[in-house]
C-alpha cells in the first residue's frame, strides 16, 4: 500500500492497493476525510477559556458544597451525640438520686409507721381501760328501781 | 583562550537557537497530525488538545536527545501513544476526579464529511458508512484501534506503526488484520 499524503500534504487520500475491496476502501476513505475535516475544524475553533473556567468553578463549587455538607453533618452529629449523651447521663443520675433517696427515707418511714402503730395501740388500751372503769362505777340500769321495790316490801 | 570561550558560548547559543527554530518547525508541521490521531482515538476535543500540548512539551524536553533513529513523526507519535496510555491508566485509577466524559457522539463526528461533488444520496450513503466505521473503531481494543487509525487515518507504513507503538511488525499486521476484518463485516453486513 503506497500512501502519498502525509500531514503536510492535507487530507486527500491516494488510491491504494491494500487488497481491500472498493466498497471498504471507499468507507475508509470517507472515514479519513471526516476525521481530517473534524480535526481541522476542532483545531481552528475559537478557544473557550471561560467555559473551562466555568467548568472548573462548577466542579470546585460542587466539591465545596459536598465538603460543607459533610462537615456540617459531622459537626451536627457530634453535637447531637454529645447532648444525647448528656441527657442520658442526667436521666441516669436523676434515677440514681431518686433510688438513693428512696433508700434513705425508707427506715425513717418505717420508724414513723411503727411509732404511729404504737401510739394507736396505747390509745386503744387507754380507751378500753376507761370503758371498763366507767362500766364498774355505773350501776345496773334497773338497780334503783329494784332498791325502791325492796324498801317498799320491807315496809 | 578568552576568545575561544566567547566563540564557544556563541556557538552554543547559535546551536540552541537553531534547535529552537527546528523544533518550532516540527511543531508547525506535525501538530495537526498528532492532534488528529489523538482526536480520532479519544473523540474528545479538549482531551486531544491537552494531550497534544503534553506531547510537544515532552518532545521539547527530549529534543536534544532525539537521535533521529526514526522519523520525527514516528517519534512524536510514540510519545502521543504513551501519553494516551498514561491517560487511560490514570483515568482508571482516578475515576472519581472527573465523572463525565466529553467525548463526541459518533453521529456528530460523521457529520464532518466534506460534501465535495456528490449527490445528496451519495452524501447520505457516505455519512452512513462513516458512522458504521466509527462505531466499529470505537468497539476495537485500544491496541487495534491505535494500529487501525495510524494505518488508515494517518497513513503510516506498517514499519513506522511498529516503531511508534513498540510492537513487532507481525503483531501490527495481526491487529490490523483483525480490525479490518471487523470493519469489513460491519460495513458489509449493513449493505
Amino acid at each position: 500500500m503506497k500512501f502519498k499524503n502525509k500531514a503536510d500534504e492535507g487530507c486527500e487520500v491516494s488510491e491504494s492497493d491494500d487488497g481491500l475491496n472498493p466498497e471498504l476502501l471507499e468507507a475508509l476513505r470517507d472515514f479519513r476525510l471526516s476525521v481530517c475535516a473534524w480535526s481541522e475544524a476542532a483545531m481552528n475553533r475559537p478557544r473557550a477559556v471561560v467555559e473551562v473556567g466555568r467548568r472548573w468553578s462548577w466542579q470546585l463549587a460542587t466539591a465545596l458544597t459536598l465538603g460543607c455538607v459533610l462537615i456540617a453533618g459531622g459537626v451536627s452529629g457530634g453535637v447531637y451525640r454529645h447532648f444525647h449523651w448528656q441527657r442520658t447521663a442526667g436521666w441516669v443520675q436523676k434515677q440514681e438520686t431518686k433510688i438513693a433517696e428512696t433508700h434513705a427515707v425508707e427506715p425513717e418511714r418505717q420508724a414513723v409507721a411503727q411509732r404511729n402503730q404504737q401510739t394507736h395501740e396505747e390509745e386503744e388500751d387507754l380507751l378500753a381501760k376507761v370503758d371498763s372503769d366507767v362500766s364498774r362505777q355505773v350501776p345496773a340500769a334497773m338497780e334503783p328501781l329494784a332498791q325502791l321495790m325492796a324498801e317498799d316490801e320491807s315496809r | 583562550m578568552a576568545a575561544g570561550t566567547v566563540m564557544g558560548a556563541m556557538t552554543m547559543a547559535t546551536a540552541d537557537e537553531i534547535a529552537a527554530e527546528d523544533f518550532s518547525a516540527v511543531v508547525t508541521k506535525h501538530r495537526l497530525q498528532i492532534f488528529r490521531f489523538l482526536l480520532s482515538s479519544t473523540r474528545d476535543v479538549d482531551l486531544a488538545e491537552t494531550l497534544t500540548q503534553d506531547c510537544f512539551l515532552k518532545a521539547h524536553r527530549n529534543w536534544a536527545s532525539f537521535r533521529g533513529e526514526s522519523s520525527t513523526m514516528t517519534w512524536l507519535m510514540r510519545i502521543a501513544i504513551n501519553l494516551q496510555k498514561d491517560h487511560w491508566r490514570n483515568r482508571r485509577m482516578q475515576f472519581w476526579r472527573q465523572t463525565q466524559t466529553h467525548s463526541v457522539d459518533l453521529d456528530e463526528a460523521s457529520e464532518w464529511l466534506p460534501s465535495g461533488e456528490r449527490s445528496v444520496e451519495q452524501k447520505l450513503l457516505a455519512r452512513e458508512r462513516v458512522g458504521q466505521v466509527a462505531k466499529v473503531v470505537e468497539k476495537l481494543s485500544k491496541r487495534q484501534r491505535t494500529v487501525f487509525l495510524l494505518r488508515y487515518v494517518e497513513e503510516m507504513e506498517l514499519s513506522e506503526i511498529a516503531q511508534a507503538t513498540g510492537l513487532s511488525l507481525g503483531t501490527v499486521k495481526a491487529h490490523l488484520s483483525r480490525a479490518v476484518a471487523r470493519v469489513r463485516v460491519e460495513v458489509g453486513e449493513k449493505r
